[in-house]
């Protein structure tokens, strides 16, 4: 079987970096989007702001005149602006859920196209634990982080006639750029209510969207995945 | 070159043929896509993408939800081809 062109957002670190990575080893024809800063030059990479309909628009052209419809994807662009509610600015609310919800949304909804004419497609939406158990600090991220879920379970539902899959992985504690901002006692503490009792792996999140975005996956759709260490006991 | 009215409602037919199984003699300008072809809302965008493909045409939209019938959809590609 000939490579699926396959666009990662968020694609240039991180848990996006080491899906790409995977994606390719799998045989897919791999796109990474980024806004700020480029992956490392092995990596095909096109910039995307995904606030910015243009520029969704402008790169799924690209990709489609260079590799052709896009088949699979996997949504896992993503901004933190953490901090109390209570002192929360509008800025910090509506900036996060303008990138991982509405942002998320947009990218899905162009990637739909290609998929229905294929009659064939693989979504995958990069969620997190604290979507579903909630995390002090971060109420703006895990509300978008949970949006992602009904999005997904809904489209699941829309798109389920034409093969087209659509399933949510909820990455806990992962080494990341995220959580390495974090202060080495609170990541101690974070560790040691995990049972497996240490952070997970970026490739270890990316080997579980490696199957999901796979053809054998066919018949899992609207699943909640969750990627860590227990913390959550599969919730 | 100009798209031409009767290749384009030729080529029309086939791709709603392909995508909902009607056969293409069924198929002329006055026949409504949601109420006479069996053309759903999803059906629709992949008619309006393959004919984009087919046509070398962008049907924005804002535009493919005005197009009720294959004649809409036709008088369209005519116009926007021959643009």
């Amino acid at each position: 079987m000939p490579g699926r062109t396959t666009l990662v957002s968020g694609g240039n670190r991180g848990i996006g970096l080491a899906t790409v990575r995977a994606l390719s080893e799998a045989g897919e024809t791999v796109v990474a989007t980024y806004r700020d800063a480029p992956p490392p030059p092995e990596i095909h990479a096109v910039r995307c702001d995904i606030t910015d309909p243009a520029q969704v628009e402008q790169a799924f052209k690209q990709v489609e005149e260079e590799s052709g419809p896009v088949e699979v994807l996997v949504a896992n662009a993503g901004i933190t602006r953490d901090g109390l509610l209570l002192g929360m600015s509008d800025e910090d609310l509506g900036a996060v859920v303008e990138t991982n919800l509405l942002g998320t949304a947009r990218v899905v909804r162009r990637a739909l196209r290609g998929m229905i004419r294929r009659r064939h497609g693989r979504i995958v939406l990069i969620s997190s634990a604290s979507g579903l158990s909630g995390s002090a600090g971060q109420t703006n991220y895990a509300a978008a982080k949970a949006g992602l879920i009904g999005l997904g379970r809904s489209l699941a539902r829309e798109m389920g006639g034409r093969d087209i899959t659509v399933n949510i992985v909820a990455p806990g504690w992962i080494e990341t750029d995220m959580t390495a901002a974090l202060p080495e006692e609170l990541r101690r503490e974070a560790a040691g209510q995990v049972p497996l009792r240490r952070f997970g792996r970026p490739e270890e999140v990316a080997a579980l969207t490696r199957f999901l975005t796979s053809r054998e996956s066919g018949y899992i759709t609207g699943a909640v995945i969750p990627v860590d260490g227990g913390l959550g006991m599969g919730h | 070159m100009a798209l031409q009215y009767d290749d384009v409602l030729a080529g029309l037919a086939e791709i709603v043929h392909e995508v909902v199984g009607v056969p293409t003699s069924d198929i002329d300008p006055a026949k409504s896509f949601t109420d006479e072809l069996d053309v759903d809302s999803l059906s629709m965008v992949e008619v309006i993408v393959a004919a984009e493909e087919h046509f070398g045409v962008p049907i924005p939209d804002e535009d493919a939800r005005n197009l009720k019938t294959v004649g809409d959809a036709v008088d369209f590609i005519v116009l926007a081809g021959g643009a």
